[in-house]
């Protein structure tokens, strides 16, 4: 198979032109515009697929399955820790002014509206980002997408929309149960650590949490998991490069989506506390 | 004679951005004909496949199959239009999360065929290719020649009138090669396909012209020993293409070919 045109059989290699800065640089920022537009077009058509069939509903289970209950046990384990710990430097400071019974409500608002949407998110990346990019980029180096299309499916309907609407339906999910894992391990670093009543620690992490926190906190995993499993599914369908190819998508894949969801991050916050004002 | 061929190219151009791998490449193949494309690694035989398959566009010319100008085609519409073609891949390009099974009523899932008529008609089209005892292994469990005859059957489930072969006796020892030969050979000669072989194994379409598959006897034998009568089966032909330098280099029956005298096409021959 021709990989490139350099196979060709009598083509001759030709005198190398100087290349100056303007055309390197142009030329870098085509291709990135060119990325950029590939991206929002699979990421658009994955939206698309859903309005029309045919439409892989056991595929999508199987995602769900894969990404959601794969990804509890780490999301739990770091949920609990993370409100731990988050508990123990809240509080060391609280203690400077006798208020270690606020740590409650530092704990819940942190969790509830930024730790647990964002670490939840970037802990899913780190696990399906990289498991969608390699999985997509395995099948596209051994033809099996193309075998996908020659059999007259469309890939991004069969591979791409199962995999955007399972991250977006489990990853609010997952952040739930890390926002409750968290408090768990903030209550118990509060008893054994602090000595507070956990019945303390509990009314007050509740009571400080408003609807409007609820809804910046899982309105978030929703856009975190549309870019990770987007970015994956991107990175895995234009690999280049057989299995090293591959490799590189699928580290391209984890760092780009981390970035972009720690950037979109801050927007998120910024119009979340914006509505929050106007509207709750 | 391009309106009545079931593939056929005119003045194809395709490249990739530093050349053109095929330029101006014009060929044709009729009802019931095998074409061998041949040629060395990175000719273009393999984009020429999948632009048959509108997999791949070509830059300049056209594609047409059946009668449909697949190089203008929307993806959507060839995606209903690929079903009336089966391709083997190179290396079979089995689904390796799926069993052999799960493989072959593939296609017929997808298109939503009642699940009580998948199973017998997977087996049946896997006892075609011998392979019925593998149904329920995966195909990091087969061997190559095993994987390239899952392949041909889910090529062929759905028994459709063209049939793409990338070079389908690649990196095969002689003797599996050979069975996957005869196995394009019963498929040609009991279905009446029309089929595109891409290979750089002369022996291979040597093999197709020189050969038949006698449905009587259930054997493959000898073109000499066809009997007059076995036209019933209906008369199949191949030729040869030979690609060089993007173009048909060579076109023409396989006697025409050993006779050559051109030096590059003796490379071929000896």
């Amino acid at each position: 198979m021709a990989d490139s045109p350099l196979q060709v059989s009598g083509n001759q290699p030709q005198a190398e032109n100087p290349v100056s800065v303007s055309d390197v640089l142009i030329g870098g920022a085509k291709q990135a515009v060119l990325r950029v537009q590939e991206y929002s077009y699979l990421a658009m058509q994955s939206v698309a697929n859903v309005l029309s069939g045919p439409r892989y509903i056991q595929d999508t289970l199987d995602q769900m399955d894969s990404i959601g209950v794969g990804s509890l046990p780490i999301v739990m384990l770091t949920g609990f820790f993370i409100g731990a710990v988050m508990v123990l430097q809240t509080a060391s400071q609280f203690v400077r002014f006798g208020q270690t019974s606020l740590t409650g409500d530092a704990v819940a608002l942190a969790l509830v509206r930024e730790l647990g949407p964002t670490l939840t998110s970037l802990l899913v990346t780190g696990r399906c980002a990289s498991g969608i990019a390699s999985e997509l980029g395995s099948m596209l180096v051994t033809e099996q997408v193309d075998a996908m299309r020659a059999m007259g499916t469309d890939p991004s309907r069969k591979l791409v929309t199962p995999r955007v609407l399972a991250t977006i339906i489990v990853l609010p999910m997952l952040t739930a149960i890390t926002d409750f894992i968290g408090l768990v391990g903030g209550c118990v670093a509060a008893v054994f650590s602090l000595r507070l009543d956990p019945v303390q620690f509990w009314t007050r992490a509740i009571n400080s949490l408003e609807i409007a926190d609820l809804f910046q906190g899982l309105i978030k995993p929703v856009i975190f998991g549309f870019i990770l499993s987007t970015v994956g599914c991107y990175k895995g369908l234009t690999v280049r490069g057989g299995t090293q190819g591959v490799g590189r998508s699928t580290t391209q894949a984890v760092v780009i989506s981390s970035v972009v969801i720690i950037v979109t991050d801050t927007f998120l916050t910024k119009l979340a506390l914006y509505f929050a004002d106007k509207i709750f | 004679m391009a309106m009545e061929a079931t593939i056929a190219f005119h003045k194809v151009r395709l490249g990739f951005g530093e050349g053109d791998v095929l330029q101006d490449l014009s060929f044709a193949v009729m009802p019931r004909e095998t074409l061998v494309l041949l040629g060395e690694t990175g000719t273009g035989k393999t984009l020429s496949l999948k632009m048959a398959a509108g997999l791949l566009k070509p830059q300049d010319g056209d594609v047409s199959v059946l009668g449909r100008p697949v190089s203008r085609m929307k993806e959507k519409e060839l995606l209903d239009f690929r079903r009336e073609i089966g391709f083997v891949f190179q290396e079979g390009a089995l689904f390796d999360s799926m069993t052999v099974e799960e493989n072959v009523a593939y296609r017929l899932r997808e298109e939503r065929v009642p699940e009580e008529e998948i199973l017998p008609r997977v087996r049946e089209t896997l006892r075609f290719v011998e392979l019925e005892h593998a149904i329920d292994q995966v195909p990091s469990e087969l061997s190559g020649g095993m994987r390239r005859r899952a392949s041909i059957a889910r090529a062929l489930i759905t028994q459709p009138p063209i049939v793409l072969y990338d070079s389908p006796t690649a990196g095969l020892d002689p003797v599996t090669s050979q069975t996957i030969i005869t196995l394009i050979l019963r498929l040609r000669d009991i279905y009446g396909v029309t089929a595109l072989l891409a290979t750089h194994r002369l022996q291979d379409g040597y093999a197709l012209a020189n050969y038949y598959f006698d449905t009587a006897s259930g054997s493959v034998k000898p073109n000499r020993e066809r009997q007059s009568d076995s036209a019933s089966q209906g008369e199949t032909s191949t030729r040869f293409a030979v690609l060089r330098d993007g173009k048909v280099f060579f076109a023409g029956t396989p006697e025409e070919l050993a006779a050559a005298r051109d030096p590059y096409l003796k490379r071929f021959l000896v």
